[in-house]
């Protein structure tokens, strides 16, 4: 017996320092980068350094399936934050930022929430994924932080006063994809895969199913899969493929669409694939053949392609500092960290005040300011959380995003 | 049509599960332990391989024969370490414990390693495959590969345990421990090649799996692993042709199950199929009714 608790002990030892030196491995990567980028604009602004610093946590998947997101928001995030406090910070007072890991987790949000809440943050920039943004929520409406996601998109994301968005909510956006196949007449006959497992998916669907009717779209097939079945889609299409489905609708994550794409190929089916922002990192799946993507068309409310000063801007900063080109969610948290900073000059906050006092203040400012941001110019906000903004698509052409 | 093409996604998805459970069942039959860590040998299996030819732009065949070297030389690692000192435990469920911490590990490490950003991998078979019926109908190259190893794998492993020695000593092993010692044989050594053995099985099933459905991240082996066993129970554990069995039963249940009752609830329906077949036959499909001497 002896024996075997060693080895029991020692097996369960080794399991836990494994996943122990995983997250540890990854915060402390990104504590690095934030030390550099905090030296580096205690060199620029010197002069201006006052008497504190706002607090800014965020928190994302920097490991995981939903990695290529979290990190887009981190990088997106800091540039924000480095120009800012370039610029003489807010109000003459700097920002300080720390991004923790959650692996796209609720259990390992709440664990991320609570250690930034160690760090004494103030206002927090995130969840980036809906699902640890609804348990993150809780927390941040308990004890009355200011919180703004730049991608959850869930409606239980925002659903208390204290919590605000920067991306279309999962209703929004069903309801914008049904009316952009609509109104632009891609098809008549749509299939739709969606992951009934997951919140973000299915609430797009349902909302894309209410406003199909609307828009004299024949829904000839809805089929579903969950966590548990998410590899093996061959089903799914095959019903698509009967029903005559011109276009399938894909409300789905990246990792399931490269392999939809592969065995819709393999099966030779080749519809239109029209999907939401959860497309986005398609393209930057490793050793994924991107002609596969070749036509598949995303709603997103940001093309790197864009000519305008601020995309041209955000694009060449990100490209220089890590050597690829941003995509939506290294936008929404740029515009996320600008529209913090906005709604904190508008409500006159200091740095001395505390997390909950500063939230009060913010809560009215957020639905004062108006941000001309990367996914939209003129964003403003209700009182509900949800910003008012224009829909753009864009389609893979050549392996790269281009406007339409 | 669209039956047809439902029939023979099921056989390819079952040919699949078939080979993983091939190996929990041979694990089981002789050393009869059940080895959680086999679905995460698979993962190992298959990252070797994506590294070998996709990292490093080495030949697949070369690829596929350094990834059976390796589960192969991991299985014994894993045995030799991580379950033989616990073989003689007052309690079986030691090793069990034991084996789901190893599945643990290896997926950590890995996830250490790759990091879980899910890799594309590039399919082994570039056959396009077979269009029947005017283009109506597309078997694909790795289904047929797939179906085929698992054919080829069953036959070579029945002949394996009938005609060889060692085959032989495996099966004396399975009956009793003791006594096959007794007589001579190398207990230690023959449940080391059994474990080799369903590695390697292992490392070919995660190119096979991964060629089919070419996502990869430090978690693809584990929910294939958890339905190999299922189809391993479904057929009988310990026994081979029952291995195969289960496995095709539960790919062809399941999409049927997705195409004609629910996608959703394709899951469920696998899993009630099996408490079904256990409260008919609790042993299985091919499952001998061994009745234990007082």
């Amino acid at each position: 017996m002896k024996k075997l608790q060693k080895f029991m002990s020692l097996a369960l030892a080794c399991t836990l320092t494994a996943s122990f030196i995983t997250g540890c491995g990854s915060s402390e990567s990104s504590e690095g980068t934030n030390n550099a980028t905090t030296e580096n604009t205690a060199e620029t602004s010197a002069d201006s350094a006052t008497t504190g610093t706002f607090k800014i946590g965020g928190i994302g998947p920097v490991t995981g399936g939903a990695a290529v997101y979290g990190l887009a928001v981190q990088n997106g995030a800091q540039i924000a934050i480095d120009e800012i406090n370039a610029a003489g910070g807010v109000n003459g007072y700097m920002l300080e930022f720390k991004f923790e890991d959650d692996e796209h987790d609720a259990e390992k949000a709440i664990n991320a929430y609570n250690s930034l809440k160690d760090w004494d943050m103030q206002i927090l920039m995130g969840t980036v994924t809906s699902t640890p943004c609804q348990a993150v929520a809780e927390k941040t409406n308990q004890d009355n932080l200011f919180q703004l996601t730049p991608s959850g998109s869930a409606p239980s994301c925002v659903q208390y006063d204290n919590a605000f968005r920067i991306c279309f909510s999962d209703p929004a956006q069903g309801y914008a994809s049904a009316q952009y196949i609509g109104e632009n007449n891609l098809a008549t006959k749509v299939a739709v895969i969606y992951d009934s497992s997951d919140v973000y998916s299915s609430g797009i669907y349902e909302n894309f199913y209410a406003e199909a009717q609307n828009q004299g779209i024949e829904i000839v097939a809805a089929e579903a899969f969950t966590a548990d079945s998410n590899t093996d889609f061959s089903v799914q299409l095959q019903k698509a493929k009967d029903a005559g489905a011109e276009l399938v609708f894909l409300p789905i994550y990246y990792k399931e669409v490269a392999l939809i794409l592969t065995q819709a190929n393999d099966m030779g089916y080749a519809p239109m694939f029209f999907g939401c922002d959860g497309l986005d990192g398609l393209l930057a799946v490793e050793n994924f053949d991107t002609s596969l993507a070749e036509g598949v068309i995303l709603l997103t409310p940001f093309a790197a392609d864009a000519t305008d000063d601020l995309t041209v801007n955000f694009v060449t900063k990100y490209e220089e500092l890590y050597g690829e080109t941003p995509n939506q969610f290294a936008a929404d948290a740029y515009d996320a960290i600008y529209a913090i900073a906005a709604a904190l000059e508008q409500s006159g906050a200091t740095p001395d005040m505390s997390a909950s006092e500063i939230c009060d203040l913010m809560k009215t400012a957020m639905t004062e300011i108006s941000v001309d941001g990367l996914t939209s110019s003129n964003i403003t906000w209700n009182a509900a959380g949800e910003p008012t903004k224009e829909p753009k698509a864009v389609k893979i052409v050549d392996g790269v995003y281009t406007a339409m | 049509m669209s039956f047809i093409s439902y029939l023979i996604n099921g056989i390819s998805l079952g040919s699949v599960y078939a080979i993983i459970a091939l190996g929990y069942t041979m694990v089981y039959g002789i050393a009869k332990m059940l080895n959680f860590a086999h679905g995460d040998v698979i993962m190992v299996g298959a990252f070797a391989v994506f590294t070998i030819v996709s990292t490093l732009g080495m030949p697949i065949r070369l690829g596929i024969i350094v990834s059976i070297l390796i589960c192969t030389v991991l299985g014994v690692v894993i045995e030799r370490v991580a379950y033989k000192p616990l073989r003689n435990a007052a309690s079986p469920l030691a090793v069990l414990i034991t084996a789901i911490g190893v599945s643990y590990l290896l997926q950590n490490v890995a996830l250490l390693i790759f990091g879980a950003n899910a890799k594309s991998f590039t399919s082994v078979v570039s056959w396009s495959g077979i269009k029947l019926a005017d283009g109506q109908l597309n078997i694909s190259g790795v289904t047929i590969v797939t179906i085929l190893a698992c054919i080829v794998i069953m036959i070579a492993l029945t002949l394996f345990i009938n005609k060889t020695k060692a085959g032989q000593a495996m099966l004396a092993v399975s009956e009793d421990k003791g006594a096959a010692q007794l007589m001579g044989i190398n207990v230690n050594g023959t449940i080391a090649l059994t474990f080799a053995i369903g590695s390697a099985l292992a490392a070919i099933a995660g190119v096979l799996l991964c060629s089919a459905y070419p996502s990869l991240t430090p978690y693809t082996g584990s929910m294939p692993g958890i339905k190999a066993f299922v189809a391993a129970v479904l057929g009988g554990i310990g026994s081979i042709p029952g291995a195969m069995i289960g496995g095709i039963l539960l790919g062809v249940i399941e999409i049927f199950g997705k195409a004609y009752i629910s996608s959703q609830m394709a899951d469920a329906i696998v899993f009630a199929v099996l408490i079904v077949v256990l409260l008919v036959k609790p042993t299985g499909i091919l499952g001998k009714n061994i009745q234990e001497k007082v």
